[in-house]
């Protein structure tokens, strides 16, 4: 970190009082109290046991709480990977050649990123549904057998849930790349094309190394929104059916506010808190060292 | 780079494509909002909007939305600019520190505060009012708007603030009269992401709220299409209302908006 301009100053620690304050009360102590309820069994009302880390024990021990974690990484391949599969082949394929309204192409495919996670749950709920355009198009196919209401389906609902968000990470991912991609010197694929290197060697020689940084980026963004997924789950599936669409952020509120285990709902925040917290280090530092 | 006639076409048939993938489902919405009502009530067009308003109580949702959203712009926007001003321009014991407890808060998942929150407020006797959705708002907003002023000010001020204490201008003055008026893109980056998170943020007024009348309009939404059942048209015409605000601020200032995502991603 580069010292900022200007000269010691002590005004500076009122300039940043106020934000302190409300950052403190509404941020960090809750963080804290979060840790300390995640100590406790505590049904809300009653008076609190104190049971050491056991709530930290349940996120492996406990069935439930393993599946949760476990659908959150099918999710992460729905909401990471496959966008950043399909963003760079997209973002390299539109790079080669010049074409006109990329800007435009760009507004429209970032703007799934912008509309309110209910309104698009609302949206796919309704695409999905058993009388829904997804089942019209099977049917008008002759695939008849294959409709079905999908996010009531055991088998089909939380990859449906999947492509909900594989929808919405796709445009912020390929624009993200674009913008990389944009920034790579003429002179490094006219090298490339000198060696003799065809359009696939070309990607792995040039463009790939040279977007390593947005693809940090794109993965830690798109992981961090996987394991947040609340509002979307709420809506489409509420968890089910049965447990097959439970995820770690939908627990959180089902135990603290539905089933009364407020210390097992503070452990899985905590426990999200921490995983955010590695997986956004650990990207950039692998980014940076790579 | 030159592309040949076939290379140039295909490259269009994938925009389109993919241009396509990302509309559809927030077109059949609009079509379905727009098309006579499936519900029995007799309304089409733009008349099912007046209907789901109606039905749905929107106008006190998104007077609820336009209040918190409103305030919680300003509210962090405003200690945003005094904290980012101490961060990114005056040298101080425990900058470095202090700045580093802040960036843990662009971490922070809503997840993990809003239960504690939740119990201590009502301690207080301040859940199901305006401050227990609008104050965490401020706090998480106030995270993001310090980092992204102090980076700010700090690529932006060293000459700036030079020259006004030359002109012996106080540290005050300099922050509203040098620094801010130049600072109008970085602060409209800022306004239109923090009005958006705050519009369409779910789980906080979920969990703080239960009087209708304070509800926001995404949760508003949540709930008609919990309770209508009898038909998708005045559904979809809720959530053209609710998605609206935000799309059409989005339709003029777009590039604030992706220039804000993505270099906002926290990167030191």
């Amino acid at each position: 970190m580069s010292s900022p301009p200007g000269e010691p100053r002590k005004i500076g620690y009122l300039y940043i009082l106020p934000a302190l304050v409300v950052y403190g009360l509404f941020l960090l102590y809750p963080l804290g109290r979060a840790v300390h309820l995640s100590l406790f069994e505590w049904d809300g009302i009653s008076l609190g046991k104190f049971v050491g880390l056991s709530n930290y024990a349940d996120v492996v021990a406990d069935a439930g709480l393993r599946a949760a974690f476990g659908h959150a990484l099918v999710l992460i391949v729905f909401y990471s990977v496959l966008p950043v599969v399909i963003g760079l082949a997209l973002a390299s394929v539109l790079q080669r050649a010049r074409v006109r309204g990329l800007a435009f192409f760009r507004t429209v495919v970032f703007l799934p990123q912008v509309v309110a996670m209910v309104v698009v749950a609302v949206a796919w709920r309704q695409i999905y549904s058993p009388d829904g355009p997804l089942n019209d198009v099977l049917r008008a196919v002759g695939l008849d057998g294959l409709a079905r209401g999908w996010l009531g389906d055991y088998a089909f609902a939380l990859p449906a849930v999947g492509v909900i968000g594989t929808w919405f990470e796709t445009g912020l991912v390929t624009v993200l790349l674009l913008a990389g991609m944009a920034r790579i010197p003429r002179e490094r694929y006219e090298a490339a094309r000198l060696d003799g290197a065809g359009s696939v060697a070309e990607f792995f020689a040039v463009v790939l190394p040279a977007v390593r940084g947005e693809i940090a980026v794109a993965v830690t963004l798109t992981v961090i929104a996987a394991l947040r997924t609340f509002d979307l789950v709420y809506v489409t599936t509420s968890g089910g059916p049965g447990t097959s669409t439970s995820v770690p952020s939908y627990e959180v509120y089902h135990r603290a506010f539905e089933l009364g285990q407020v210390g097992s709902a503070a452990a899985i925040g905590v426990c999200l808190t921490v995983l955010i917290f590695v997986i956004t280090l650990g990207v950039n530092r692998i980014a940076d060292r790579a | 780079m030159r592309a040949s006639g076939a290379e140039r076409f295909g490259n269009y048939l994938l925009l389109i494509v993919f241009g396509c993938f990302a509309l559809a489902p927030i077109v059949s919405i609009v079509v379905a909002a727009l098309g006579p009502d499936d519900g029995g009530s007799g309304s089409s067009g733009l008349g099912n909007f007046g209907k789901a308003w109606e039905i749905g109580h929107f106008g006190t949702y998104l007077r609820m939305s336009l209040l918190v959203s409103v305030s919680v712009v300003v509210a962090s926007v405003l200690l945003s600019i005094l904290s980012g001003y101490a961060f990114g321009t005056m040298r101080f014991r425990g900058a470095g520190v202090l700045f580093y407890l802040f960036l843990l808060g662009i971490m922070m998942p809503t997840e993990a505060i809003v239960v504690p929150l939740y119990f201590d407020l009502r301690t207080l006797g301040l859940t199901d009012t305006y401050w227990a959705v609008a104050l965490p708002q401020v706090a998480q907003s106030v995270a993001f708007g310090t980092f992204w002023m102090r980076a700010y000010f700090r690529s932006s001020s060293r000459a700036l603030v030079e020259a006004a204490r030359l002109d012996g201008a106080g540290h005050w003055r300099t922050l509203w009269q040098v620094l801010v008026p130049p600072a109008r893109p970085a602060l409209v980056t800022l306004i239109v992401l923090v009005f958006m998170w705050t519009w369409n943020e779910f789980l906080i007024p979920l969990v703080m709220v239960t009087s209708e009348s304070l509800r926001t309009a995404p949760l508003g939404l949540a709930f008609f299409s919990g309770q209508y059942t009898s038909g998708f048209t005045l559904l979809a015409a809720g959530a053209v209302i609710v998605g609206l605000p935000v799309v059409l601020v989005y339709a003029f200032l777009q590039r604030h908006f992706i220039a804000g995502m993505l270099e906002g991603a926290v990167r030191e």
